[in-house]
């Protein structure tokens, strides 16, 4: 197993992990892990809780720094910049710029809760991208208009029920138009009945083009949505490839025995 | 069992049926007695300032506008607003230094607050006003060479000068330990969020971060201003003509000791209801988003009863000085 997702077609690599490395202290949370992401392509990242898929996600937008290997977005190292064959952290704003066209979405949803809705969505394009204020505020309205939540643009955040703050937090990541977006569990934190109205505006995202890295325990959606699964376990890629050979016949004995607990 | 229940229900008469029947809510003669007690006190508390001459309600209304009371008042407000707004930005500093990632500079604003939570505030007053005693003379220059200006500290070490440093670097103390408190209770996931979002380190702290932190922030910040407002009345040992020195300096002259002492009490009632109302509505304004439902307005909880006071949080605050 190579541990590259294998996805049909000529399109561009966005993302590019390459030998991706990281400990908390003692512990080795991913000992190497090699993977690309096309673009417009939706992977989903599968595993059992511990197996470093929501570090290994943190990386990509340098939420966690890499202690080795490199990972790139769109040819550009995230929080590094490369010289004479070393690579060097980048302060605290040019890690900022970089991570505008990443939009990451939480499972514990993190909008902010002084903050009406629409302040929710317009802040960063504000004041990070420099928009204009009605084009910010008309495109938020546009944003929740398609995540179904036009009548909230007023709400605060705890007015909401889960589903609909973590639908927020969806528009709130795409108004900073990402060319990628990054999704850590995001209907862990949710009542069941709440789950499908998300998974919904995810399924409409990927249908749009969007290129999207999921962490997740919906084997379903993954099933349904993903172009490539990635499977997990102990902070190496166990498996990965599209869905219909990773998720009905995995060649991995740790690939089957998870799935079998899930399904 | 079950089967003796129905019959009895069949044979017996009905009561009365549900709708008619009397709801008798549980008596509490206690607290008929207890209003009752609390009544008499207020009766004899009340009969007691009216009846004794001794209390000199004349005097009391004498003084209690006069000018050098209200100067004693101007000092005593000045006072407070500028060690308070020092107190709290130095306090700032020394949280976001208590954070710090650097152990020298996190262990220096730990010893600092230890320092000055750790001795007596009276004690740092008097040390201030007598530093002459240790530096006679007092210079700014280059650390280890040259002075650029230098002068006598008894110059400079003015009673004013001493009560602003003794009160301001005090009260940073325990405003750094405040703001930390505000700073850490904020989850994060929300420095996280705003991080993926692209924001840099301060645009967080400003925009997200101390918004929220503030709700944790104010209401000890209040308490700790109405401290403060009673707190300057130590600076009558530096013989600063605050105003309980004032009235002090008034009664040593006309022995009407207990009435200047109600004048100074009163207008440091007043002041602090003052102060506490600002504090409502400040905290008001902070816990935007914090409840589910929105926030109601003064008027619609005075209507409703419900007008809470606020009380002080554990550990944030009301410590013996």
């Amino acid at each position: 197993m190579t541990g590259r997702a294998a996805v049909q077609g000529p399109a561009e690599v966005l993302v590019c992990a390459d030998g991706v490395r990281k400990s908390f202290g003692l512990l080795e949370v991913l000992k190497g892990i090699t993977l690309d992401v096309r673009r417009s392509e939706v992977m989903c990242l599968l595993g059992p809780s511990g197996s470093g898929k929501s570090t290994f996600l943190r990386c990509i937008n340098h939420l966690e720094k890499i202690d080795a290997g490199s990972i790139t977005v769109g040819g550009e190292l995230v929080g590094y910049r490369q010289a004479k064959g070393k690579l060097y952290e980048l302060k605290d704003h040019e890690v900022a710029r970089r991570r505008r066209d990443i939009g990451m979405v939480f499972q514990q949803f993190n909008l902010f809760p002084h903050m009406t809705v629409r302040e929710n969505l317009v802040e960063a394009p504000l004041r990070v991208l420099g928009e204009p204020r009605e084009r910010a505020g008309a495109h938020a309205e546009q944003l929740l208009e398609r995540v179904g939540l036009r009548d909230k643009i007023d709400a605060y955040p705890r007015q909401l029920s889960g589903g609909q703050q973590q639908r927020v937090a969806i528009a709130r990541a795409l108004a900073m138009r990402p060319t990628l977006m990054l999704f850590d569990e995001p209907t862990s934190a949710l009542d069941p009945e709440l789950v499908g109205e998300v998974l919904d505006v995810m399924r409409d995202l990927a249908e749009d083009g969007m290129t999207m890295v999921v962490v997740t325990h919906e084997v379903g959606f993954a099933r349904e949505v993903a172009d490539s699964v990635v499977f997990m376990d102990d902070g190496v890629v166990v498996e990965a490839g599209p869905p219909e050979q990773v998720l009905t016949a995995p060649r991995n004995d740790r690939t089957r025995s998870f799935l079998a607990k899930v399904l | 069992m079950s089967e003796t229940r129905v019959a009895r229900q069949d044979t017996a008469p009905p009561p009365s049926s549900p709708a008619t029947l009397q709801v008798v809510p549980v008596r509490h003669p206690g607290r008929w007695l207890a209003t009752a007690v609390v009544l008499v006190l207020l009766a004899m508390f009340v009969n007691t300032l009216l009846t004794n001459p001794r209390f000199q309600w004349d005097v009391v209304g004498e003084y209690f506008l006069s000018a050098s009371v209200l100067d004693g008042l101007r000092r005593t407000l000045v006072l407070t607003v500028l060690s308070m707004v020092a107190g709290l930005v130095l306090g700032v500093v020394l949280a976001v230094m208590r954070l710090s990632p650097n152990p020298v500079v996190s262990s220096v604003s730990w010893f600092y607050i230890a320092l000055f939570r750790g001795t007596p505030l009276l004690v740092q007053l008097l040390f201030w006003f007598n530093l002459s005693a240790l530096y006679p003379v007092l210079s700014l220059g280059v650390p280890f060479g040259p002075s650029f200006v230098s002068g006598s500290s008894n110059a400079f070490i003015t009673p004013l000068v001493a009560a602003l440093l003794g009160l301001a670097l005090n009260e940073a103390a325990y405003m750094a330990e405040i703001v930390r408190a505000g700073l850490q209770s904020v989850d994060t996931g929300q420095s996280e969020a705003a991080q993926a979002l692209g924001m840099a380190r301060g645009h967080i702290l400003r925009r997200i971060v101390l918004p929220q932190a503030m709700r944790v922030i104010v209401p000890p910040t209040g308490n700790e201003t109405i401290s403060m407002l009673k707190t300057t009345s130590l600076v009558s040992v530096l013989s600063m003509p605050d105003l309980l020195y004032s009235v002090q300096i008034i009664y040593s002259r006309t022995y009407q000791t207990i009435p200047l002492l109600i004048v100074a009490s009163l207008w440091y009632l007043i002041l602090t209801s003052v102060l506490t109302t600002g504090q409502y509505f400040l905290e008001r304004r902070f816990s935007r988003g914090g409840t589910r439902s929105a926030p109601r307005s003064l008027w619609q909880r005075l209507a409703a009863g419900l007008l809470v006071r606020h009380s002080v949080p554990a550990g944030a605050s009301g410590e013996a000085r």
